[in-house]
């Protein structure tokens, strides 16, 4: 019997997938797809661009905050760990005080550091998964030399959809249902 | 909207003046076919190369055994020199990582678009290095199966460590050190890893696509991506700042003199980064030629390398011409002695092998010629690399064998554990290198990609 892992089920999206191999025909047809209200696209590259980062339209990625989170976790940890533990079992060391603050101040900024990479790791595995239920359309050559634009769509809006690809460029147009 | 998350827009006509390593692979699909096909069978050079790397590791292997049985009687330390070898090979090991931070992270954030074709294999350097250094502290404790009672772990004895030893600093620092670089390489490989994917084929298809986590190079991936691969590169920088600092602080906070400097933080930042670009240098100029990528790495970037080496190199010399000034400005007799000692005692040619290896081999530099000419550079590397490890044990051992008793006073001589346990150093981080550069693409694929335009169906179109 095939071991079944709790993986979500991931749904096939019908839609179209094209193919490019100029910028400036990938961003027109993004461009024009968002202006024709198809707001469900897929844009693949091999390395980030941001001219198609700027035609999709994306705002700041909310991993910032995750890293701020980790930074502010760990400083908060590396302190309070340094000073609880110095004053669990008080030894005068090098004439400082128990709860000295200068030399804790290392171990704080190495786990600022340490949590503060961390969670944006995490960020970034969380933010992925979130969308990991789909199953989007993907062709090998996307992270190789060609753009991939994918759009959802289904019923009559598929030969709109494709006419919108084919005429702003489009060398290979597919459809996934 | 324009983000910070991308490098700013070169115009297209300067791309290629920014980096003219490119001029030979001039689409997307030739930099994804070239780096491809250095994962190809290796040549018979590699496999040598493996064979001596493994022979090395095997002789520290057997080394250890046999300290791990007999304990630390074996090593050349004889009070009053209680660190002497591993502690030397720690600090250089440390040392070498530094540079392909500075690589990977600070040049990053600086905009250095020459840094691409070769932070991949700076950033493996670092990891390997780091892995290497680690072993040594645990060497050096002498009862190896309890170093974890350096860790601050609830525990019967009901102790917690010493916050307040730079030692513990360390154990924070490094191992801080060893996780994020660790997650940065892994982090960099995830696009690239999905590229090889989708051109392999078989068993190897089905490896690289588990390794690549189901990347597909979404927008949505990229948007995540690229901010957090920006972030990481912010907190690596005080990072790679702050452990070469804490590692010279295992010396300047204690009261030892020609340890006890408020010069030694940024001394040793710029030693280790002095020394982590001659390793470089040492491993990229072969490995070019065995991969052949030479098209990739040119002469430019060696060019770029050299001029980081010379202006590390020339702090370095200020730092040792200051280390004398001040020993005989501040009128002390311990610190004066001990510097005389380093120039002229019983350890005169280490003391001179570390100055002229780093602070006269690096003015070479100067020179363009010398720049640009791999045979010379590689041999400046090897010196690089010699007097770095003399440095760190110049600094170690004249210091302890002559402290403030002159009835105290005795010299170290090092033993074949000494010198078992660094060769096999050398073969550990060796055996790693070559495996990474035989698995994973060791040119960044995507961030080469990042600086050739993408071909326009309208001349000209440029951006912005």
């Amino acid at each position: 019997m095939a071991l079944k892992l709790p993986i979500p089920r991931r749904n096939s999206v019908p839609g179209v997938l094209a193919s490019f191999e100029h910028i400036d025909a990938a961003t027109d047809a993004i461009r024009t797809l968002r202006a024709k209200g198809h707001r469900d696209l897929t844009v693949y590259t091999s390395h980030p661009n941001h001219e198609v980062e700027e035609a999709v339209g994306h705002t700041n990625s909310p991993v910032r905050l995750f890293t701020l989170l980790g930074g502010l976790t760990g400083c908060t940890a590396g302190f309070a760990m340094t000073i609880w533990m110095s004053r669990d079992w008080p030894v005068l060391v090098g004439g400082k005080g128990i709860a000295a603050i200068p030399p804790y101040v290392v171990i704080a900024f190495e786990l600022t550091i340490l949590m503060g990479a961390l969670l944006t790791l995490f960020s970034v595995g969380l933010l992925s998964v979130l969308k990991a239920g789909r199953r989007i359309a993907y062709d090998p050559r996307f992270s190789d030399d060609r753009i991939g634009v994918f759009v959802a769509a289904r019923g009559s809006d598929v030969t709109v959809v494709e006419r919108y690809l084919r005429d702003a460029g489009a060398v290979e147009v597919s459809h996934a249902s | 909207m324009t983000t910070i998350s991308q490098p700013p827009a070169i115009p297209e006509d300067e791309q290629l003046e920014f980096a003219p390593q490119l001029r030979m692979t001039q689409t997307h699909a030739d930099v994804t076919r070239d780096v491809v096909a250095t994962l190809e069978t290796p040549s018979r050079g590699y496999y040598m190369l493996l064979f001596g790397a493994v022979g090395l590791f095997l002789v520290g292997l057997g080394t250890f055994v046999i300290l791990l049985k007999d304990g630390l009687g074996h090593a050349g330390y004889n009070p009053p020199v209680m660190w002497s070898v591993y502690i030397t090979t720690f600090v250089f090991w440390v040392g070498i990582g530094h540079a392909g931070t500075l690589i990977s992270a600070i040049l990053f954030l600086f905009r250095s678009p020459w840094r691409t074709a070769v932070y991949r294999a700076t950033e493996a350097m670092t990891v390997f290095a780091v892995m290497t250094a680690g072993l040594f502290p645990i060497i050096h404790i002498g009862r190896q199966w309890i170093f974890y009672w350096l860790l601050p772990y609830p525990n019967q004895r009901y102790l917690w460590p010493n916050f307040k030893s730079p030692l513990i600093w360390d154990v924070f620092a490094i191992s801080t050190y060893l996780t994020v670089s660790t997650c940065f390489l892994i982090f960099g490989l995830i696009p690239d890893v999905a590229a090889v994917r989708d051109k392999a084929r078989g068993w190897r298809k089905f490896i690289y696509g588990q390794l690549s986590l189901g990347w597909q190079g979404t927008d949505t991936q990229w948007r995540h991506y690229s901010r957090a691969y920006l972030y990481l590169a912010a907190l690596a920088t005080p990072l790679v700042l702050s452990v070469h600092s804490v590692v010279s602080w295992d010396f300047a906070s204690s009261v030892v003199p020609g340890w006890h400097g408020t010069i030694f933080a940024p001394y040793f930042v710029a030693g280790a980064i002095y020394s982590g670009i001659g390793m470089v240098l040492t491993l990229l100029i072969p490995l070019r030629k065995a991969l052949r990528i030479e098209h990739m790495i040119t002469d430019y970037h060696f060019d770029n390398l050299s001029k980081l080496t010379l202006l590390t190199g020339t702090i370095l010399f200020y730092a040792y011409a200051m280390e004398y000034f001040v020993a005989w400005y501040s009128g002390n007799t311990f610190e004066q002695m001990t510097f005389y000692r380093r120039a002229f005692g019983p350890m005169w040619w280490a003391g001179w092998t570390m100055i002229i290896c780093n602070a006269f081999v690096s003015q070479l530099l100067w020179f363009r010629k010398i720049r640009t000419n791999l045979t010379a550079l590689f041999i400046i590397s090897i010196f690089i690399n010699i007097g770095m490890w003399f440095e760190r044990y110049v600094i170690i051992v004249s210091s302890l064998a002559n402290d403030y008793v002159p009835w105290a006073w005795d010299q170290m001589n090092p033993t074949w554990a000494d010198w078992g346990i660094l060769a096999g150093s050398f073969g550990w981080f060796g055996m790693y290198f070559l495996l990474f550069a035989r698995t994973f693409p060791i040119v960044a694929i995507q961030e080469i990609k990042e600086m050739i335009p993408m071909p326009r169906r309208r001349a000209g179109g440029g951006h912005h």
